[in-house]
């Protein structure tokens, strides 16, 4: 690592960044947090409520169940994606031919806009005219419908995200391995390192940078999600798969009820932030303790 | 073929499988989607193409998302330049504090911020522009921008700064003519992932966009609704949409693996 030297006139270097993000961020937030304190009736008539939305929210069952699902999902989709995505970085080739057609082929899912995707997996899963339903229903005899059975709608909305994203681990694990050089290689070869040895001590610690973006951008796109599962099913058969942000809409967009919508985005950021905030230091810590003694 | 290759192998076909049926949709008539499954088309169709080519509502979605998204990746690359050379050479007051908060901008959840938004955009006048859907998509992009910009500037030696200054160059032209070329890979990384993010959303990019600047993706939801159930036509949209990012992504393949190693060491 270079020393960074101390100089206040680099806050003029962040300046456009700071406007343009803040403009985009403070405004609205300000907003939100307008109305997560009141009450209102028809167009311009607002009264102080208090923090009444929090309790309800943070109190109300329909909150509780979301954000179990939510987490539900994040999870399965972290414990799924990462290790997955992992292991396909590490059996793809390294160079030749085959690499930008693995790269180009994988990155495609990611490519196409959300409620394609959603729209898209919906007619695949159609039991009898899409190719994974009929598949599923008429060669293997599995009862299988999304519209119907709320495990069958968990179970293709988790295929469908890993489908789509675990080319985004991928894609960022490849990209640590392929720099590591060849000689640490050679060298584990010379120590008689086994495999094992090779992925735990020599490419685990250099992914370990690339992977902290990995985990941290799934883990924030996979609790904000909102567009594919949206399209795919609508959050049915019944609540079984209505997400956070689901949930959310339906209470702002779909009963106009701003201020408990308002109150309950805020604290599901909050739980976002949190969360992140977690992951971030914690991992962070981690690569440096590890880097320390490779450092050269 | 060698044996470990069977996961990669195994791992595209199951990628390319929904986008195949896609594609073979978009070839059919919808009567015969609707009549029942075919794994390849028995009749084969360009008309759903063709309206997609002809009909105006249709093509402007295309321009209109291309147009915002152009807008969008270059915005962001070049504000976030600046400010990722800042993190990544300098210490500041509040610097890791700021490059956080950055971060945390990305974990807005955009449902929440869909009716605030179309209010601030309203307001100022842009709502149903090209630049307003632009500019929405910097409070995630800018962040993802500079987070990967400040990796691959991390890994340029700072001796090159110092020896160009020593040499008499100025900031602006070190900055252009040594600089830029040397993290050029950073740059298509990064152009990359702001074209990516900015392509596929659509909630921001709905909200605040009704007829002169709307997105392909809602001209889908819109004409499919009216026009009954229209799953060919649908198909052949949604099979465009992937072209672009096809395009791009083929021009960056080299740098994104690369690139990325020589920033993250």
């Amino acid at each position: 690592m270079t020393m960074k030297s101390v100089n206040q006139k680099a806050w003029f270097f962040v300046l456009p960044v700071l406007v343009l993000v803040a403009f985009n961020a403070l405004i609205p937030m300000m907003t939100v947090v307008n109305y997560s304190v009141q009450e209102t009736f028809g167009d311009n008539l607002f009264f102080w409520q208090g923090l009444d939305w929090f309790q309800q929210i943070l109190t109300s069952e329909r909150f509780h169940n979301a954000l179990g699902r939510q987490f539900l999902f994040t999870g399965l989709i972290l414990v799924i994606e990462v290790p997955l995505g992992i292991a396909i970085a590490l059996s793809m080739p390294k160079k030749g031919f085959w690499v930008p057609v693995c790269l180009v082929t994988m990155a495609l899912p990611m490519l196409i806009p959300w409620n394609v995707v959603g729209a898209m997996w919906n007619i695949f899963t159609l039991p009898d005219i899409g190719l994974l339903g009929y598949f599923m229903n008429h060669t293997l005899g599995i009862d299988y419908n999304m519209t119907q059975s709320p495990f069958a709608a968990w179970v293709t909305i988790i295929v469908m995200d890993v489908w789509h994203w675990t080319s985004l681990v991928v894609l960022l694990s490849y990209a640590g391995l392929v720099s590591i050089p060849d000689a640490f290689y050679q060298a584990a070869e010379v120590d008689g390192a086994s495999r094992w040895a090779v992925f735990r001590y020599i490419q685990l610690p250099k992914m370990k940078q690339v992977l902290t973006i990995a985990i941290l951008l799934r883990f924030m796109d996979s609790f904000n999600i909102y567009t594919e599962p949206f399209t795919l099913t609508g959050g049915g058969p019944g609540n079984s798969t209505t997400l956070l942000s689901i949930d959310l809409v339906k209470i702002a967009l779909g009963q106009f009820d701003l201020g408990p919508a308002a109150a309950m985005s805020l604290i599901y950021f909050a739980i976002t932030l949190l969360v992140s905030w977690l992951f971030y230091t914690l991992m962070n810590r981690d690569v440096q303790q590890v880097d320390k003694p490779t450092d050269h | 073929m060698k044996k470990r290759y069977i996961v990669p192998t195994l791992y595209i076909l199951f990628l390319m499988l929904p986008i195949y049926w896609l594609l073979a949709m978009s070839f059919k008539t919808t009567g015969e989607i609707l009549s029942g499954f075919t794994l390849v088309p028995q009749t084969w169709t360009l008309d759903n193409y063709r309206v997609i080519f002809t009909d105006p509502t249709w093509y402007w979605g295309y321009i209109n998302s291309i147009t915002y998204v152009a807008i969008n990746t270059i915005i962001s690359v070049c504000v976030a330049l600046p400010a990722a050379y800042a993190f990544s050479r300098y210490k500041f007051l509040g610097d890791k504090q700021l490059f956080f908060w950055l971060l945390t901008n990305r974990m807005a959840p955009a449902a929440v911020f869909a009716l605030p938004f179309f209010q601030l955009y309203s307001a100022i006048g842009l709502f149903d522009t090209h630049l307003a859907v632009a500019l929405a998509h910097c409070l995630f992009n800018i962040p993802l921008a500079v987070w990967i910009l400040e990796g691959f500037m991390g890994g340029v030696p700072k001796e090159l700064d110092e020896t160009a200054f020593v040499d008499g160059y100025s900031f602006p032209r070190f900055f252009t003519t040594i600089f830029l070329p040397t993290i050029s890979a950073g740059v298509g990384v990064a152009a990359f992932f702001c074209f990516m993010f900015s392509w596929v959303e659509l909630l921001l990019a709905k909200t605040l966009t009704a007829v002169a600047a709307k997105p392909i993706a809602a001209t889908m939801t819109k004409t499919a609704s009216s026009a009954g159930y229209e799953l060919g036509l649908l198909a052949a949209a949604g099979a465009l949409t992937i072209i672009p990012g096809a395009v791009v992504i083929y021009f960056v393949r080299n740098y994104i693996a690369k690139g990325f190693a020589l920033g993250r060491v």
